[in-house]
C-alpha cells in the first residue's frame, strides 16, 4: 500500500498575494506530501469542487486580503455538502486573532498567521488529517 | 457508500474514491477493477507527452475545451514527478485547467509518479479505465516526456501527441530517439517564438530517416496553445489519425497488445507482492541467504523448490 496525504493548496477570492500560500506548499512537498497547487483567484465553488476530484485529505487555503470571514467558511460548508466529512480544513494568511474563534466555529480546523514556522503547519496536518 | 455502483450511477465523488483506492493499492481496488471492467472499452485515450513547461496543461486545457464544444464529455489525468527525496509533489498541472473545473462534463485527476518503478503505468491505466466505466467519451493523460516509464504511460493511449517547443537547442536531440517511435502527431506549441519552422524542419528530418515508418506520418501541427490558436485543426487530426488507426486494424492491435501487457503487469505485480509477503517479509530470505554462505544450499535449489511451491 503506497498511501499518502494529499492538500490541495487554493487561494480563493480576488487576493493576489500568493508567496504564503507557495511556501507553505513547498513546505508540505518537502514533508512528503502530494500537494496539488490550483493558484490564485479561485471560487469558494471551484475549491471544493477540486478537493473532491483530487480526493484530498487537507484543503488548506491562504487569504491576505481581509475576505476571510466571508469565503473560509463558504468553502467548509460546500466541502461539506458534496460528502467529505473527514476533509480537514485549514486556512492561514493576514487574519487578526479576533476573528480566529468565529473561524474554528465555522469548521476551519486551525488558523496560522504571518510568522508560523510551516514545520507547524506540517505538525498540525499530521495530528489531524484522517487518512 | 458502494463505490462501484455508485460510479456507474454517476457520482463524482465515486471516481474520486475509486483511483484513489487504485493509488493507494487498497485492497478493494482489485475487487472495484474487476466490477468495473465489463464496462471500460469505450472512451477514446489521448497520451500527451513532452519536455516540462512544454505548455502539455495549457494544451489540454484547450484540447478539452474543443472536445466539450463538440458535446464530448472529457476526463483527464495529469501526471507529475514525485520527488525522489522526500516522496513528496507539487501537483500544478490545475493551474492551467481551472476554468474547467465548474464543467460537469469534465472531471481532472492529478497523480504524482510515487517512485514506483514501473508500476505508475499500470496504476495509470486503471485510472483510465474508472474513467471510462464513468462514461467519458475521451480521456487526455499528459505525462512529463522524460525517462522510460513516462513513455510506459503513454502506451495506455490510442494516439499520443508529443508536444514540442522552439529553443530547445540541443535537447530534442537526446529526447528524440525515445519520441520518434511514440509519436502518433507532433504538435509545436509556443509557435510565437523564434524557431518553429526550424523544429518542424528537424523533425521532418528525424521522420526522413525513420525506417519504421508504416503509410501514416506524423503530421506536424503548430499552435500557441495559450492563445487557443490551431487548437480544432490539432482535435482534427486526432480524429483523423483515429479513424486511420480503426480501418487499419491498428487500434485493435494496440488494444491487443495493450492487454496482454497488462495482464503480464498484473501477474508480475501479484508474484512480487507474494514473494514479499512469503519470503522476503516472513525472514525466509534471511535464513536462505545464511544457509548460502555456509555453503548448505544454493540460490537455484532453494528457488526451484519456491516455484513447486507455488504451483502446488
Ligand atoms: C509582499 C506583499 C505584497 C506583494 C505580494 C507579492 C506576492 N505575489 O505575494 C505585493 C506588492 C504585490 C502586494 C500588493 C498588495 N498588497 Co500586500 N503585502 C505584502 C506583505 C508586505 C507581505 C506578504 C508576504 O508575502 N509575506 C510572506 C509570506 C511567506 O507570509 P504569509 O503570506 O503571511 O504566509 C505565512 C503565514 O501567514 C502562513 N500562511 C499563509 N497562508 C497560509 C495558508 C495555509 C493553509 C497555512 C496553513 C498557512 C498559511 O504561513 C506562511 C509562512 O509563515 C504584507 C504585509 C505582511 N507583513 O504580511 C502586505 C499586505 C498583505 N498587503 C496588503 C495590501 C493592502 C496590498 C494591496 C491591496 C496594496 C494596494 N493598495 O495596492 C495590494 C493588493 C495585491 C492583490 N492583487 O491582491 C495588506 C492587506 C491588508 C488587510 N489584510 O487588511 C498587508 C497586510 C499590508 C498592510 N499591513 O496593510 N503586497
Ligand atoms: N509563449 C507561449 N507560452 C505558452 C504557450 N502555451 C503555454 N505557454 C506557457 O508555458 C508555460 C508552461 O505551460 P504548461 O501548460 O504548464 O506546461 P507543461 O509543463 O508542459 O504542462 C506557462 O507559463 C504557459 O502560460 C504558447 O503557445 N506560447
Ligand atoms: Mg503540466
Amino acid at each position: 500500500m503506497d498511501k499518502k496525504v494529499r492538500v490541495l493548496v487554493a487561494k480563493p477570492g480576488l487576493d493576489g498575494h500568493d508567496r504564503g500560500a507557495k511556501v507553505v506548499a513547498r513546505a508540505l512537498r518537502d514533508a512528503g506530501f502530494e500537494v496539488v497547487y490550483t493558484g490564485l483567484r479561485q471560487t469558494p465553488e471551484q475549491i471544493a469542487e477540486a478537493a473532491l476530484q483530487e480526493d484530498v485529505n487537507v484543503v488548506a487555503m491562504s487569504i491576505l486580503s481581509g475576505a476571510h470571514p466571508h469565503l473560509f467558511p463558504k468553502v467548509v460548508n460546500l466541502v461539506r455538502e458534496k460528502g467529505m466529512k473527514d476533509v480537514l480544513i485549514i486556512g492561514g494568511g493576514v487574519i487578526p486573532e479576533g476573528d480566529i474563534p468565529a473561524l474554528k466555529e465555522a469548521g476551519v480546523a486551525e488558523v496560522f498567521t504571518p510568522g508560523t514556522p510551516t514545520s507547524d503547519v506540517v505538525e498540525f496536518i499530521k495530528a489531524n488529517v484522517k487518512a | 457508500m458502494d463505490i462501484v455502483e455508485e460510479l456507474l450511477k454517476g457520482n463524482r465523488l465515486a471516481l474520486s474514491k475509486a483511483i484513489t483506492a487504485i493509488e493507494n493499492e487498497y485492497d478493494e481496488a482489485t475487487e472495484i477493477m474487476t466490477k468495473l471492467y465489463p464496462h471500460t472499452g469505450n472512451a477514446y485515450v489521448l497520451g500527451i507527452t513532452g519536455p516540462p513547461g512544454a505548455g502539455k496543461s495549457t494544451l489540454t486545457d484547450k484540447i478539452a475545451k474543443e472536445y466539450r464544444s463538440q458535446g464530448k464529455t472529457v476526463g483527464i489525468i495529469a501526471v507529475d514527478p514525485t520527488s525522489p527525496f522526500t516522496g513528496g509533489a507539487i501537483l500544478g498541472d490545475r493551474i492551467r485547467m481551472n476554468s474547467l473545473t465548474m464543467d460537469e462534463g469534465v472531471f481532472i485527476r492529478s497523480m504524482g509518479t510515487r517512485g514506483s518503478l514501473g508500476g505508475l503505468s499500470h496504476k495509470t491505466a486503471d485510472a483510465v479505465k474508472a474513467m471510462d466505466a464513468f462514461g467519458k467519451d475521451v480521456i487526455i493523460v499528459e505525462t512529463v516526456g522524460v525517462g522510460q516509464s513516462e513513455v510506459d504511460i503513454v502506451k495506455a493511449a490510442d494516439t499520443t501527441m508529443v508536444v514540442l517547443i522552439p529553443g530547445m537547442g540541443d535537447d530534442i536531440q537526446a529526447i528524440k530517439a525515445g519520441i520518434l517511435e511514440i509519436g502518433d502527431l507532433f504538435t509545436i506549441n509556443k509557435s510565437d517564438l523564434p524557431g518553429a519552422d526550424k523544429l518542424v524542419r528537424e523533425i521532418n528530418m528525424m521522420l526522413d530517416l525513420d525506417s519504421f515508418m508504416t503509410d501514416w506520418r506524423p503530421p506536424i501541427q503548430k499552435v500557441v496553445a495559450n492563445q487557443g490558436e490551431g487548437i480544432s485543426e490539432l482535435v482534427g487530426s486526432v480524429q483523423t489519425h483515429r479513424d486511420y488507426i480503426t480501418e487499419k486494424g491498428i487500434l485493435d492491435q494496440r488494444r491487443t497488445k495493450r492487454a496482454k501487457d497488462e495482464m503480464l503487469d498484473i501477474l508480475n505485480s501479484n508474484l512480487s507482492r507474494y514473494i514479499k509477503s512469503r519470503i522476503v517479509d516472513t525472514g525466509r530470505l534471511d535464513s536462505y541467504v545464511e544457509q548460502f554462505q555456509q555453503h548448505r544450499a544454493d540460490p537455484y535449489t532453494v528457488v526451484g523448490d519456491i516455484m513447486s511451491e507455488m504451483l502446488r
